[in-house]
């Protein structure tokens, strides 16, 4: 028992810090714990929360991905033209989304493992490409998605809202099980030493390329998601949520220097930033304020977490982190 | 072997000489299609915009050497630039002196949080500079109401940004004055030695007995200090400051900086060649927008180019990193 607290000390906080947030967030709320108000919670979270994935398969690998943002973007885009009509061009349309996401997660990878560039700013310049791809697909806000399916996935299933089961089947079916693959322990050994990985035989050249893979794919799974919850493409969304990505992963106890966190970590990550901001908008304070209060809090929240350094028994621990 | 010829300073290298070939290469290849690339109006135009970009990547040339970053650039600026115009607009004449000083006294200050929170609680500075960049957004938006600030620039800050001496803008001789100054405490003072040595390997400059924190917090302050400085320039040439004023810099920023040979990961590269990157990107944008290419495909050239700017870098290492 105390072995699993020790192991998953950064999620269990974090996860109570999302439990005292979301309660006060429903006690406040004038509807209280309803279906409705847990649905359009939940949507705005898992947004956030499969944006801040993306960006956790980059950070474990101790890379960073700035194109988050910007592939979410293009295959929100993408999405947008693809996503009506018959049943089978819709499914064909959802592969194809997701295959852009992949393709441009390969993208970055290559330039970081061939081209010898570091993660950010390889992903700073592609994100500019995407971006620009995403504005040639969609100049102004728009597009149509099939809405029966749009329903279907944003809002309820029995009284729990369907973006809490897809990411209860994203984490029990994908995550547990990926953990334990060659690959899942590979992403933890590169970003642990990629050096120790490497002379222990492991591929860590393809190892970056999955990881990076991994998080353009997520990237568009987000971006998918983003399309059903708004029913349009927009090209203008990328800088915001590749921000707050970094963040979510941070406030998540996802270590930026690589090999500590969990995917897990990511989405409670998400779900506090995005809890806060609801939060907010109930809270009684003046909407002037609002900002301030949740950059206030953001800072709390990330100066909690490295709070750690107080326990270092020797100044010299710090350098390592 | 006897040479007549001095060798070189160590600060003119390939590397840093790198943007400055691709300007003119830049120059002379649009100068094919449009002459008027060439005329004097336009370049000394040119030199005048680019001031802009550089003061603010000066600054982040230091905190890169460092190996850290600065994300809070934007709201910096924009912060800076709010309390400089609400002094000049005030009428009062003492204040419209202090305009300045206080902008930068207000970098300054943003500095020394990000240096402190990054130096004591560790926090990796990508993060916690983003933290502090969207309090500050918070209090711009309490201060303002969210509509743009009011206030107007002072008659020394518009001929900063506007003015000229014997046909050269004023804002790029101040560009270069900042430039120079920074390049003499880079190359003269111990600090600027510690601050490169940190770069490379901070655990053995702290044991070598130097106090690290001082410099670390030191170079965030002068990078706040040329974010302000920025501020005041770009204030001084829309005559206002207006919201979201610094967005579009941050990361060309950073693009200049590395394109300029500087190593995102610190320790080597100089203010030298992040004036040539500067002059790159700002040439590279005002020639896409001459050609009169939309948006999108600005956007994509833009990646497309830096990207290749940096692979020719690796390429021309030949695998050292």
């Amino acid at each position: 028992m105390r072995d699993f607290f020790s192991a998953y000390r950064r999620e269990l906080i974090a996860s109570g810090v999302l439990v005292v947030l979301l309660s006060v967030y429903l006690g406040t709320h004038p509807r209280g714990a309803s279906t409705y108000v847990l649905t359009i919670w939940a949507n705005q979270c898992v947004i956030l929360g499969l944006v801040a994935i993306a960006q956790f398969f980059a950070v474990i690998v101790r890379g960073i991905d700035l194109s988050v943002g910007a592939v979410m973007a293009l295959t929100n885009t993408l999405a947008s033209h693809l996503l009506d009509g018959s049943a089978v061009a819709i499914g064909l349309g959802i592969v194809a989304v997701l295959v852009a996401g992949v393709l441009c997660g390969l993208l970055n990878g290559a330039l970081v493992v061939f081209g010898r560039i570091q993660p950010i700013v390889v992903t700073l310049a592609t994100a500019s490409i995407f971006v620009g791809i995403a504005l040639i697909l969609r100049p102004t806000p728009g597009g149509a998605v099939n809405y029966d399916l749009a329903d279907a996935i944003t809002l309820d299933l029995f009284g729990v809202p369907t973006a809490l089961v897809i990411v209860a089947v994203l984490v029990f079916a994908f995550w547990l099980p990926f953990r334990r693959t060659g690959l899942g322990l590979g992403l933890y050994a590169v970003g642990s030493s990629a050096q120790g990985a490497f002379q222990s035989g492991m591929p860590v050249t393809t190892i970056r390329l999955a990881a990076f893979s991994l998080a353009g794919l997520f990237g568009a799974i987000a971006g998918l998601f983003y399309t059903f919850v708004t029913t349009t493409g927009d090209a203008g969304i990328a800088p915001n949520f590749t921000l707050n990505s970094i963040a979510a992963v941070v406030l998540g106890g996802v270590l930026l220097r690589g090999g500590t966190g969990s995917l897990i970590g990511a989405l409670i990550g998400a779900f506090i930033l995005k809890t806060i901001a609801a939060l907010m908008f109930f809270s009684g304070i003046p909407s002037l304020a609002q900002p301030l209060f949740e950059g206030m809090i953001l800072a709390v929240a990330i100066a909690i977490g490295g709070a750690d350094i107080l326990r270092a028994r020797n100044r010299l621990e710090a350098f390592g982190r | 072997m006897m040479t007549l010829t001095r060798p070189l300073p160590s600060w003119i290298n390939l590397e840093a000489l790198l943007p400055y070939i691709g300007t003119l290469l830049l120059i002379l290849g649009a100068s094919t299609a449009f002459p008027q690339v060439l005329s004097l109006d336009y370049l000394t135009q040119q030199l005048q915009i680019a001031a802009f970009l550089g003061v603010l990547a000066t600054g982040a040339t230091i905190v890169i050497l460092l190996g850290h970053i600065d994300l809070s650039v934007p709201w910096t600026l924009n912060g800076a630039a709010i309390v400089a115009t609400a002094m000049a607009g005030s009428g009062n004449a003492a204040l419209i002196a202090l305009a300045i000083p206080a902008a930068i006294l207000f970098g300054a200050a943003v500095g020394a949080v990000n240096g402190l929170g990054v130096t004591i609680l560790r926090i990796p500075s990508m993060v916690w500079t983003l933290a502090i960049n969207s309090i500050l957004l918070g209090l711009a938006v309490l201060n303002t109401g969210g509509f743009n600030p009011r206030g107007e620039s002072s008659a020394l800050m518009s001929w900063l940004a506007t003015g000229s001496i014997a046909g050269l803008p004023v804002s790029f001789l101040f560009w270069m004055a900042v430039s120079l100054a920074l390049a003499l405490v880079m190359t003269r003072s111990g600090f600027g030695r510690y601050l490169r040595s940190i770069g490379y390997n901070e655990k053995a400059v702290y044991l070598s007995g130097v106090s690290t924190r001082s410099v670390v917090v030191g170079a965030f302050v002068i990078a706040g200090v040329c974010s302000a400085l920025g501020g005041v320039l770009l204030a001084g040439y829309a005559n206002q400051a207006y919201q979201s004023m610094g967005d579009p810099f941050l990361l060309p920023t950073i693009a200049a900086v590395v394109i300029g040979g500087t190593s995102i990961l610190g320790g080597c590269g100089g203010l030298f060649g992040t004036i040539g990157g500067v002059l790159f990107i700002t040439i590279l944008n005002s020639v896409l927008s001459v050609a009169q290419i939309s948006d999108a495909w600005r956007s994509i050239i833009f990646g497309a180019i830096i990207l290749a700017m940096l692979l020719f870098q690796t390429l021309r290492r030949g695998g050292r990193t």
